[in-house]
């Protein structure tokens, strides 16, 4: 008993020591998302392409899907565009988020450069984009079939972070959707 | 030429004009007390896209859409903690600079707290354990010299007798 408290401080000190090294490696800018868990919050917005029709959060439902968000002012959004193309080739549904644009300037972006989405909702004062916690762009949030929130990625999307963070939470959220249809 | 100046000048002072415009909110509040409640609000809410600043030092997109959200929350009457929750709702704990008290930040609000009397409780046993051995050795010198036997007593005398010789 009296060698283990002698030992202690040692001890203390690896622990201590072990927790903090770890902390280097931790990257500040993955915050836990407040809306994972939650449903879409309600919207009732005009689209980029689609002239007069308002779409609301009920026109999303069905499928599970990507909401993508995205500005002409982002350079970043440029570079994932061609990896959404993909992804929207793939058959998985994405629907854009145009925050805080021009809305020629986001209508000429789609034309130009291709549109991967089924649509994009304007939200040009950002009220949407602040209700899901958005704080820049690109930001990419995992919707399930239910409306459900499921995963929000801050940052471009990449081989690297599709593999890892959305593809086995999707194949989780198609097996919950056989479960759902054949119970 | 004289026109062309005058409405080139006219130009540069309508665009100085908005660009400033775009970098500094001036904001009417209905009550006195709303403004002070403002500013306070703007140094405890943290800027979710720079991190290290609070809402009042930020000029990030995101920290002038906040100021305005907590400007309209604010004339609608809500409370400070109802301003607080909304946010927090939204951007998660993170954009409080002063954690909450709940089952994630427990031990960093009580941790110090709980070292602070494990340094004190280790410091009362260490000095409690040492004066307890000092009086062990004290007595033990006492009880040594009271029971002196015959024969000691006697050793001791004639080596006392022979030093005084």
């Amino acid at each position: 008993m009296k060698r283990f408290i002698l030992f202690l401080p040692l001890i203390l000190f690896l622990v201590l020591g072990a927790f903090l090294y770890k902390g280097l490696f931790l990257n500040p800018k993955a915050m836990p998302s407040a809306l994972e868990g939650k449903p879409v919050p309600a919207f009732k917005l005009l689209t980029v392409t689609k002239g007069d029709r308002v779409v609301t959060q009920a026109d999303l439902l069905g499928d599970y899907y990507l909401l993508n968000v995205w500005a002409t002012w982002c350079p970043s959004c440029k570079a994932e565009h061609p990896y959404l193309l993909d992804i929207a080739r793939s058959g998985i549904p994405i629907y854009g988020i145009n925050y805080k644009d021009d809305l020629s300037a986001a209508a000429k972006w789609l034309s130009d450069y291709q549109d991967p989405y089924r649509f994009s909702v304007f939200d040009v004062e950002g009220n949407l984009g602040l209700n899901l916690g958005v704080y820049g762009a690109p930001e990419t949030f995992l919707v399930d079939h239910k409306g459900i929130i499921r995963l929000r990625y801050a940052g471009v999307i990449d081989n690297n972070s599709w593999g890892k963070k959305f593809v086995p939470l999707i194949n989780t959220i198609k097996s919950e959707m056989t479960e759902d249809s054949t119970s | 030429m004289r026109l062309l100046v005058t409405m080139l000048f006219s130009l540069l002072i309508v665009l100085s004009s908005s660009a400033h415009a775009g970098s500094v909110e001036t904001y009417q509040f209905s009550k006195s007390e709303y403004e002070v409640r403002f500013h306070d609000l703007n140094k405890i809410l943290r800027c979710p896209k720079c991190q290290n600043q609070n809402l009042a030092d930020s000029n990030s997109m995101i920290s002038q859409d906040l100021r305005r959200e907590v400007y309209r929350l604010m004339e609608e009457g809500r409370s400070d903690d109802q301003i607080m929750e909304f946010m927090v709702m939204r951007y998660g704990d993170f954009v409080l600079y002063k954690p909450r008290f709940d089952g994630v930040t427990y031990f960093l609000w009580l941790g110090p707290i709980g070292f602070g009397v494990l340094g004190l409780l280790i410091l009362v046993v260490v000095v409690f354990r040492q004066r307890k051995s000092r009086n062990a050795i004290v007595s033990a010198d006492e009880s040594n010299g009271e029971h002196l036997s015959v024969e000691e007593q006697e050793k001791l005398d004639r080596i006392l007798k022979r030093d005084s010789d």
